[in-house]
């Protein structure tokens, strides 16, 4: 009897006498992994029908340039927009694309939470040994958003060749963290957005207009907007912080609204903080879990 | 049933540990501004404690609490009042790491990847419980033979069978080799031979390796086959804990003696004896009395060609304890 309880899983955790630094990484490591393992999946599934994936990314990515003409068409015209010039308009938009795409490439998922909890697959995901959020944010992962994101990448880069801005190694950091800070800030507003569901069956919709909108909302220089709604992007929904404040910050140019200079070297903690209160809620919503009665 | 005779040395600490456990769900009804709020009790001060290498059923009519229950023990909902440890964990809250000591399997719907071959599913579910490839292979293996999955482990998991889909989950709840396996209603839906391949399975797997089993079920065929202990719940309650044998002395539900006579005749009258149901000639009594005198009237009386004592079964026992236990008043709206 003594051993018919034994894991049959001998050097299946790396060892408890094997440093715990180590340990310590690879627990931090582990949702990584396991995101990369499911993501891998729906990948191998959709590869399956290339032609149906190769459609649906070549959507996708004239979904974007059709966009990114429409930037071209409105600053060409008006020569300038808010002071900012054609590229510079390029600029904000594709920040903003980028960061949406990429958040929408890793996370988008978890707007279907609704789903899951409706479906009952999301009791599925809490009785496995693996984040609930990892599950759903991986959930489905397809290859195809990749169509938004590769364009954006590269309107991004023909931006920032043309804008006129001198280039530091410190410039390019700082750029490279704010468009990090801008990912994780479109995530964690993504995953706050989604936890309605848990509490309310039926809130993609209203999630979706905060997500969506917001995206809409940060591919022009938003001062365009008016001095309200860029106060309230900026201290309630922070998105002015995906596009906007790093387009000043590469362009180094003074904010048009008299805003604090500071704020655009602010991403950063900005992305750490919202992601603190995604965090929070999407705990809170899984404390609310009801699962279904069946 | 004796088949199932576990050796049970070490009876060890509990690995189901249940205080007082409860839970409410608040329900909002009506139209959006005239909503009102009402609170009704799924579960309600459930005390009970399952050692090791135990098969714990679970009976109770629809609603009775035993999802909701099955649910807390496995983190998926978290207590209104009262706690609960499982393999010494409290489940909501040690939710992940609880994940890796039990199997959870839910009759009514799968865990598996609706998409994938059954195979993939398996093999996936090996990375994200960690089970080193090896000990995967024997593992399922074993598993393959013993449930009968050859046939279909290539199949995409939407297109099997009900019973074969069941028997994938089982597996994916067993790879990792958990310590305690939670089932609710395994075999609703099932064939005869399914059933009967499940139930073997679960007593090999609950002999070999120790793993102790809690399983709901509205199937008395599996508490008879599987299980030695029965918990009935009955309105969030528990309101029968014990063995088998106890549940029937528990509830005093008369035997029936079927009698069959030469010809039709109206109701037999003995003492001792109630005439329920009659057939043409055949009549249903049942025994307030010691058998033998009763029969041995009813032989005197009529012409009898044939007769046939019943013992009650384990269905009129528990439908009798349903009916029996108080009813529970909803808990008060506001
Ligand atoms: N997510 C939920 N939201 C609201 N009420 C719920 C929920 N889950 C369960 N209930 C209620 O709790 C009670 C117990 O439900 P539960 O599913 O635990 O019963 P059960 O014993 O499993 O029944 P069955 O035999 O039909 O499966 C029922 O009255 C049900 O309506
Ligand atoms: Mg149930």
């Amino acid at each position: 009897m003594a051993d018919t309880h034994r894991r049959i899983v001998p050097g299946d955790e790396p060892g408890e006498g094997d440093g715990g630094a180590r340990l310590a990484v690879t627990k931090l490591l582990r949702p990584f992994l396991d995101y990369r393992r499911l993501a891998w999946l729906w990948v191998r599934a959709a590869a399956q029908y290339p032609l149906s994936l190769a459609l649906m990314s070549l959507a996708v990515t004239t979904g974007v340039l059709t966009q990114v003409g429409a930037v071209v068409i409105v600053f060409g015209h008006a020569g300038t927009l808010a002071g900012f010039t054609v590229y510079e308009g390029l600029l904000v938009f594709a920040l903003a694309s980028s960061a949406f795409g990429i958040a929408d490439m890793f996370a988008g998922s978890v707007e279907r939470l609704g789903h899951h909890v409706r479906t009952g697959s999301f009791d599925a995901m809490l009785i496995r040994p693996v984040s609930p959020l990892v599950q759903v944010a991986a959930d489905e992962f397809s290859p195809r958003r990749l169509g938004k994101v590769v364009p954006a990448l590269v309107v991004l880069g023909i931006a920032l060749v043309n804008v006129d801005v001198e280039w530091s190694y410190l410039k390019m950091a700082l750029l490279a963290l704010t468009m990090l800070s801008g990912v994780l800030i479109c995530s964690a507003i993504w995953v706050i957005s989604a936890c309605v569901q848990f509490f309310v069956a039926g809130a993609r919709e209203a999630a979706n207009s905060l997500t969506y909108g917001g995206q809409a909302l940060t591919e022009y220089p938003i001062a365009i907007y008016g001095e309200e709604i860029v106060r309230s992007v900026t201290y309630v929904v922070p998105l002015a912080f995906v596009s906007w404040q790093p387009a000043l910050l590469v362009l180094d140019r003074p904010d048009p609204l008299g805003m604090p200079e500071y704020l655009r070297h602010t991403g950063p903690a900005v992305a750490v903080l919202l992601c603190a209160c995604a965090a929070l809620v999407w705990r809170t919503g899984l404390r609310h879990y009801r699962s279904t009665g069946s | 049933m004796t088949s199932n005779a576990i050796i049970r040395t070490d009876p060890g600490e509990p690995i189901i540990e249940v205080v007082d456990l409860g839970r409410d769900f608040v329900l909002s009804e009506g139209p959006f501004l005239r909503r009102t709020r009402r609170t009704v009790t799924a579960v309600r001060d459930l005390t009970f404690t399952v050692r090791p290498g135990e098969i714990v059923g679970c009976l109770g009519p629809n609603g009775a609490g035993k999802s909701s229950t099955m649910k807390m023990l496995t983190g998926i909902l978290t207590p209104t009042s009262g706690r609960a440890r499982v393999a010494g964990m409290e489940p909501a809250r040690q939710r992940t790491r609880l994940a890796r000591e039990i199997g959870v399997v839910f009759g009514q719907r799968t865990t598996l990847w609706w998409d994938l071959p059954l195979r993939d599913s398996l093999a996936l579910t090996r990375h994200l419980y960690r089970v080193p490839g090896r000990a995967h292979a024997e593992r399922l293996a074993e598993l393959t033979e013993l449930l009968e999955l050859g046939p279909f482990l290539d199949t995409p998991v939407r297109q099997l069978s009900l019973g074969q889909r069941m028997r994938g989950d089982i597996t994916a709840a067993l790879l990792h080799a958990p310590r305690l396996l939670v089932l609710d209603e395994p075999t609703i839906g099932l064939d005869v031979v399914s059933k009967s391949t499940i139930r073997d399975f679960l007593l090999r797997t609950n002999s070999e390796r120790g793993t102790t089993i809690l399983i709901t079920t509205h199937d008395l065929g599996d508490v008879e086959r599987l299980c030695e202990r029965v918990m009935v719940i009955d309105h969030g309650r528990l309101v029968f804990d014990g063995a088998l044998p106890r549940l029937r002395a528990a509830v005093p539900t008369p035997r029936m003696l079927v009698v069959d006579l030469a010809s039709a005749s109206g109701e037999i009258e003995v003492t001792g004896a109630r005439t329920v149901r009659v057939e043409g000639p055949r009549q249903w009594l049942e025994l307030r009395d010691n058998p033998a005198r009763v029969i041995a009237e009813v032989t005197r009386e009529h012409e009898v060609v044939d007769l046939t004592l019943r013992e009650p079964d384990i269905e009129a026992v528990v439908s009798s304890l349903y009916r029996g236990a108080d009813p529970v008043e909803e808990a008060g709206s506001r």
